[in-house]
């Protein structure tokens, strides 16, 4: 069958970086082609460069018969496109967005009644005409966005992260209406980070660093790795036993996946022997069906150096509560953000907060650093209150912010510096502490450069180590492995996990599911409630039962959400 | 704590520095704004253009005329022939003013009598035509003066000689780059306080900032001291453009100059961090600070005077604190005031520090959202 | 089809403007404050400015002389025996000029040739001095002339120059300034409001969507261009209505002219603000770029309150590649004159060209690309 879509050999350079190199692959209609690599792979310029929105500096690219760089007009009619950002008009209601896009992709005004009312009634936005864009909520806005893309029914739709901290219900909508669509006939470029999205597509373009890794089936690639993958249970310490995995040279990839861990072994390594593992007895290896995942850190490792620890603090935790809510709550206005949260967290655990974006866990996190007062309820860290206690208690808390928080026209050192000197580090012990931390991180051949101009995963480092330079007992991280690959991911975590075995608590929030497996304990939390608490096996063992009999942490939080929207008879 | 608040301050103004947003904002308009001020804003009037009607045509007349045209304020002097193309070139704009001499203006005073002269001024430029009409009253008095002792008579009192004190040649620039100290050190230090806070909320650091063990107060200090730094520096560049390149005297006493400069940057950076403190965004801050300079430069005095403003108005403008610093500016660099009067100006912008710093630390924790 | 385009963008743009607070404000307030900050507090008008007098010898011809000044609306007068005291004042900016009668002064009057008064004006004030020696050898030149009557004398002032003012008759800086400041309003807003408003749009993502669509360049340009035209047009309106009813400006003109005249200023002010929009893309720099470009040199350069011919060479060359400047002479003639053609002709025809260079620019420089 003729392809919708041929991308023949296409580079892009921004400035002096090459963003896109010898790209070749096609786009099948009637398919769903994944898109997927880590932030900064090229993935939105190579959609920005089939929406004909950039000129490729080697190459071509054809849609629909339209060349990308001389037939702008026929390949604009031929698309549908999302961009990152929903390219939404926040200020007009979720009609007039709908109308405008009617009217600038020339549907005839008699079938405009038609076409949205099928539009609504497909994005589950009928009832909501007159809101504004603008007060929607992400996945309502992501479906919105959706809808405008394919007002004018097109050949070729391209969806640029469409789905990215949107909630793990709407995400299941959207992905059922597309391949609803691709059933259909269209052609659909779906660019993703989430690993378990691209396993669904009928075909991944795998993009790593501007270069094109894989072009196919992604059940194919998984296929590689069958008798690869096994998991170890059982054991006392689990990680322990994941970091010592790590270091072998036969394991590829070792991660902690509820009370277990999963490993992968490296092609042609024989099965891995229990005893060599983990001296607990009980403890058992199972061979286990391979992941995507696996095949995408396998396919991306190209760093295989062995990770530097952190300097130990000598700190030993201590035993008892480090963090405590009860009963927390706040209001801005009529809207209830946050409603009557409760949990607690031990010296030495890493907890997890869980949700979508808008549920509430970022307004939690500020009420417990004491950014934030609550409008009722207590939020204690170290025992102390502290949005009423002096600054200086501040000095037991670490927190590494949503966005990273970095002042990006300052050095890495100089970021560096800054960091430790508010905190009260000064003179041999400041330039210890930096030097070391430039050490463990592997900053030494960036420290000159500007914090902005830093890759994602080493702005992600440097963030991590300004925040824990002063020796905290008590981490908070704010979603911080937003955007980045998964081996840098793998990284961030093994660091985490050290820290916690020094005693230091942490608390993580994130919208990534499968980072909840890393956790001691996590907290779901939807709508401003937490509803559900515990162990990650503990909570999917909430949900098992005769037609999920192992359901993932996903699985587990979609029933959850259900129970609790029925519980309320609240619509979505 | 000395030790955090020099941390924070370090960091401002290498933020300050390495940003290429805001070092374009520092060096790029203030430099344009010292170069398009003060060469434009003038009150000098030069090449004065008119139109002469003669419809006399006799020698006193003429000998009348030469003293125009020989005059340096008047420039281009159009001789026209009849009543309409004076009215054209008046209104059209060709010339500023018109001067008829009537038919019988020699006859009348060769004839040792009286004769009128008509100027003809255009109101639509008038504060220049009024000046213009200054120049030409000189010259005419000038010229009954010679008429007068020629005719023996009992001498006409002569004009009025005056003295100009302070600026004896009314240069324009003497007046206006003083204040130029003033204004555009209080649009740079208020462009850095105003996107200081407003750009760390944008980054997210200002979060980051309010988890640290810092106190509100030292964080006002860090954000204060940058900018005090800076607009000093800014403000000692037009200080010494000032003298060597515009050749604008300065006989005041340096140390007061930097003692009223500092009082109105306290002033004007309390007001800089309460912007910051109300805009979520880099935007709003540039356009709150807009909002602020444009209403306090027209009404401090720096284009047109205090004293023609409405009573009622000339009270409120007080409460601005350039006001204050031309006055200081004017009186420093070409009165040599003393300090018991420069504290007369000073004081004011003290209140205004006073009640707007801690308003902006109080407005900070309130908008911590 | 490219009107259903052209009407859908131009209906959407319209409902942002409603539904975006900043956009009314800049439009609509700040123009009125500005007017209201101007007219009021802006004035070239020297009234009542304090003189200090300084008779050292208090004789019946002194006293009249001080008379003559107080009874001039021009001075607000204080009348001191000692110079020292006046010069103390004039230093610390109490009086903007002291004169001196000195002791012999009745004697002197009308006998020599020299001025027996001493007049010193403050030079930190400029403008002011020179409106000040003007209106004290005025004040002086009459008191001779009524003193030479009463002594039955006459003064020989051969000629005697009789001033008419054409336009303005009460010479109200108020007239001038508040019809440039028409000028300024609709800088703002043509200029200012819209090179924010693109720049907007790229930052959210908007405009990415949007090329993304069959719609043409040309069109999207129109689409911004006509709300804000209207928006701009009102704005004007308020402004004239506030300059006639609140500062009794009068009108000589025709309102047509007025309304051409401006339409075609506001064109060129958005074109210009849609090139800085689309080439910043970025509504930090857009609005940086626009103050500096647009605002001051319509505020410096127009003769709005400057006088561009009496400034250096460089800076009357600079004043006449900026709109404003044609557009401040319109108004001051067609407010204070009328329909003066001589002078709406060769202006407008400055302005045509201006606002057509910017309308090709802005279409040339803008694609639908992403870079």
């Amino acid at each position: 069958m003729e392809p919708l879509a041929t991308i023949a050999g296409v580079g892009k350079r921004f400035g002096g970086a090459v963003v896109l190199d010898g790209i070749s692959a096609t786009i099948a209609a009637g398919r769903v082609t994944g898109l997927v690599g880590a932030d900064g792979a090229g993935k939105t310029t190579l959609v920005r460069l089939l929406a004909g929105l950039l000129t490729p500096e080697d190459g071509a690219i054809i849609v629909c018969g339209h060349d990308s760089v001389t037939a702008t007009d026929g390949l604009h009619a031929a698309i549908g496109y999302m961009p990152q950002r929903f390219g939404l008009y926040e200020d007009l209601s979720v009609a007039e967005n709908l109308s405008l896009y009617a009217d600038l992709r020339g549907l005839a005004p008699a079938a405009h009644g038609e076409t949205f009312a099928r539009l609504l009634g497909f994005s589950g936005l009928a009832g909501f005409e007159s809101r504004l864009a603008g007060k929607l909520s992400g996945g309502m806005k992501q479906k919105l966005g959706l809808a405008c893309a394919l007002i004018a029914t097109p050949r070729l739709l391209l969806l640029d992260e469409p789905s990215v901290g949107v909630d793990p219900v709407s995400r299941r909508e959207l992905w059922r209406m597309v391949h609803g669509l691709a059933e259909e006939g269209v052609g659909v470029v779906w660019s993703t980070a989430y690993l378990d999205e691209a396993e669904r597509c009928h075909s991944v373009l795998l993009l790593d660093q501007g270069k094109l890794l894989y072009d196919g089936d992604p059940a194919l690639l998984t296929r590689r790795f069958q008798g690869r993958a096994f998991v170890v249970r059982g054991m006392a310490d689990k990680r322990a036993v994941q970091a010592a995995a790590r270091a072998r040279p036969d394991v590829a990839d070792a991660l902690i996946q509820g009370a277990g861990v999963r490993l992968v072994m490296v092609e042609g390594a024989p099965p891995p022997v229990v005893a060599e593992l983990t001296t607990s007895a009980g403890a058992t290896v199972e061979p286990i069906a391979p992941r995507f995942e696996d095949a995408f850190v396998a396919m991306l490792d190209h760093r295989h150096a062995a990770i530097p620890s952190l300097p130990s603090w000598g700190r030993h935790g201590g035993n008892g509560t480090v963090v405590e809510a009860k009963g927390l709550t706040r209001r801005f206005g009529d809207f209830v953000a946050v409603d009557r949260v409760d949990f607690s967290v031990a010296a030495g655990e890493i907890f997890g907060l869980l949700g979508p974006n808008g549920a509430g866990k970022s307004t939690t996190f500020r009420m417990l650093c004491g950014l934030l007062p609550p409008s009722s309820g207590e939020a204690r860290t170290a025992g102390i209150d502290l949005a009423k206690a002096a600054p200086e208690a501040r000095q037991r808390l670490g927190y590494m912010s949503q966005k990273f928080s970095l002042y990006s026209d300052l050095s890495v050192r100089q970021n560096l510096d800054f960091f430790a000197g508010v905190y009260g580090l000064g003179g041999a012990k400041r330039r210890d502490t930096i030097a070391r931390m430039i050490e463990v991180f592997g900053l030494e051949h960036l420290t000159g450069q500007n914090a902005g101009g830093l890759p994602l995963g080493f702005k992600q480092r440097l963030a991590l180590a300004a925040a824990i330079m002063h020796g905290p007992d008590i981490l908070f991280l704010d979603e911080p492995t937003s955007g980045v690959d998964p081996l840098v991911r793998r990284e961030f975590w093994s660091h985490i996990n050290g820290m916690a075995a020094e005693g230091v608590s942490v608390l993580v929030t994130t919208h990534f599911l499968d980072e909840a497996e890393y956790c001691d304990r996590i907290g779901i939390v939807y709508r401003g409630r937490m509803i559900a608490i515990g162990a990650p096996d503990a909570i999917k063992e909430q949900v098992r039962s005769a037609a999920m009999p192992d359901p993932s942490l996903e699985d587990a939080f979609v029933a959850l959400v259900e129970r609790a929207d029925w519980t309320e008879g609240a619509k979505p | 704590m000395l030790g955090r608040i020099l941390a924070l301050i370090i960091k401002e103004m290498l933020a300050v520095w390495r940003d290429r947003k805001s070092r374009f904002v520092l060096i790029v308009p203030p430099l344009i704004q010292l170069a398009m001020f003060s060469y434009a804003a003038t009150y000098d009037v030069t090449h004065v253009t008119m139109a002469v009607l003669n419809e006399d045509g006799g020698l006193a007349g003429r000998e009348l005329l030469a003293r125009f045209e020989g005059a340096p304020a008047f420039g281009r002097i159009l001789r026209v022939a009849n009543q309409e193309q004076m009215a054209v070139a008046l209104e059209s704009r060709e010339v500023m003013l018109a001067l008829r001499l009537p038919q019988d203006f020699s006859r009348r005073i060769e004839g040792g009598g009286q004769a009128s002269l008509q100027v003809i001024l255009d109101g639509r430029r008038s504060n220049t035509a009024q000046i213009a009409m200054g120049y030409a009253n000189t010259i005419v008095a000038a010229y009954n003066q010679e008429l007068a002792a020629a005719r023996g008579l009992a001498a006409v009192p002569g004009a009025l000689v005056s003295r100009v004190w302070f600026n004896p040649n009314l240069e324009s620039l003497w007046v206006v780059v003083p204040g130029l100290v003033g204004v555009l050190t209080q649009v740079v230090a208020l462009v850095v306080t105003a996107l200081s806070v407003a750009r760390e909320r944008e980054l997210g650091t200002f979060e980051q900032l309010l988890v640290t063990p810092l106190r509100p107060w030292e964080i006002l200090v860090g954000k204060t001291v940058p900018a005090l730094v800076i607009g000093l520096i800014e403000g000692t560049i037009i200080l010494v453009a000032a003298q060597v390149w515009f050749g604008v005297p300065f006989i005041g006493s340096l140390l007061l100059l930097y003692a009223a400069l500092v009082a109105f940057l306290l002033s004007i950076i309390g007001v800089g961090l309460f912007i910051s403190a109300l805009s979520s965004t880099q935007q709003q801050a540039i356009l709150g600070a807009f909002f602020f300079i444009v209403p306090a430069i027209t009404l401090s005095g720096f284009a047109t005077p205090v004293e023609n403003m409405p009573d009622w108005l000339q009270v409120a403008t007080l409460a601005n604190p350039i006001r204050h610093i031309l006055v200081l500016m004017h009186g420093l660099f070409l009165k040599a005031s003393p300090a018991a009067l420069v504290w007369k100006s000073v004081w004011p912008m003290l209140v205004i520090a006073a009640v707007t710093l801690p308003g902006a630390a109080w407005l900070f924790r309130r908008r911590l959202y | 089809m490219i009107l259903r385009r052209l009407l859908a963008l131009v209906r959407k743009e319209t409902l942002q403007i409603f539904r975006d607070p900043s956009s009314i404000v800049i439009a609509l307030v700040l123009p009125v404050v500005l007017l209201l900050l101007f007219g009021y507090g802006v004035s070239l008008d020297a009234k009542e400015v304090r003189l200090a007098v300084v008779v050292e010898n208090p004789t019946p011809a002194a006293s009249s002389l001080v008379a003559a000044f107080g009874d001039s609306p021009f001075f607000r007068v204080t009348e001191l025996r000692h110079r020292t005291e006046a010069e103390t004042g004039m230093v610390a900016g109490r009086f903007k000029g002291m004169v001196v009668v000195p002791a012999e002064f009745a004697g002197k009057a009308g006998r020599g040739a020299e001025a027996p008064i001493q007049v010193l004006l403050d030079g930190t004030d400029a403008n002011t001095s020179r409106l000040v020696r003007g209106y004290v050898e005025g004040v002086w030149g009459k008191w001779l002339a009524h003193e030479a009557g009463q002594r039955g004398a006459s003064i020989a002032l051969p000629v005697l120059p009789e001033a008419r003012v054409w336009f303005n008759p009460q010479l109200l800086s108020r007239n001038v300034l508040v019809p440039g400041l028409i000028a300024i309003n609709m800088t703002l807003i043509g200029t200012l409001l819209t090179a924010l408003v693109v720049a907007r749009e790229w930052e959210r993502g908007t405009m990415e969507a949007m090329i993304a669509t069959p719609v043409s360049v040309a069109e999207i340009l129109l689409g911004k261009l006509v709300p804000y035209f209207v928006l701009g047009m009102a704005g004007m309106g308020l402004s004239v209505v506030l300059g006639i009813v609140l500062f009794q400006v009068p009108l000589r003109g025709s309102l047509w002219v007025l309304t051409a005249v401006s339409a075609l200023f506001l064109v060129g002010a958005l074109a210009m603000g849609l090139l800085i929009s689309t080439v910043a893309k970025n509504q930090f720099v857009a609005g940086q770029i626009a103050i500096v470009s647009a605002f001051l040199p319509a505020f410096m350069l127009s003769g709005f309150v400057f006088e561009p011919s009496s400034a250096p060479a460089w800076i009357e060359m600079l004043s006449r590649v900026v709109a404003a400047r044609y557009y401040v002479t319109i108004l001051q003639t067609v407010f204070l004159a009328g329909d003066l053609w001589s002078v709406i002709l060769p202006n407008s025809a400055a302005l045509g060209v201006i606002a057509a260079f910017f309308l090709v620019v802005t279409l040339r420089r803008t694609h639908k690309r992403l870079e």
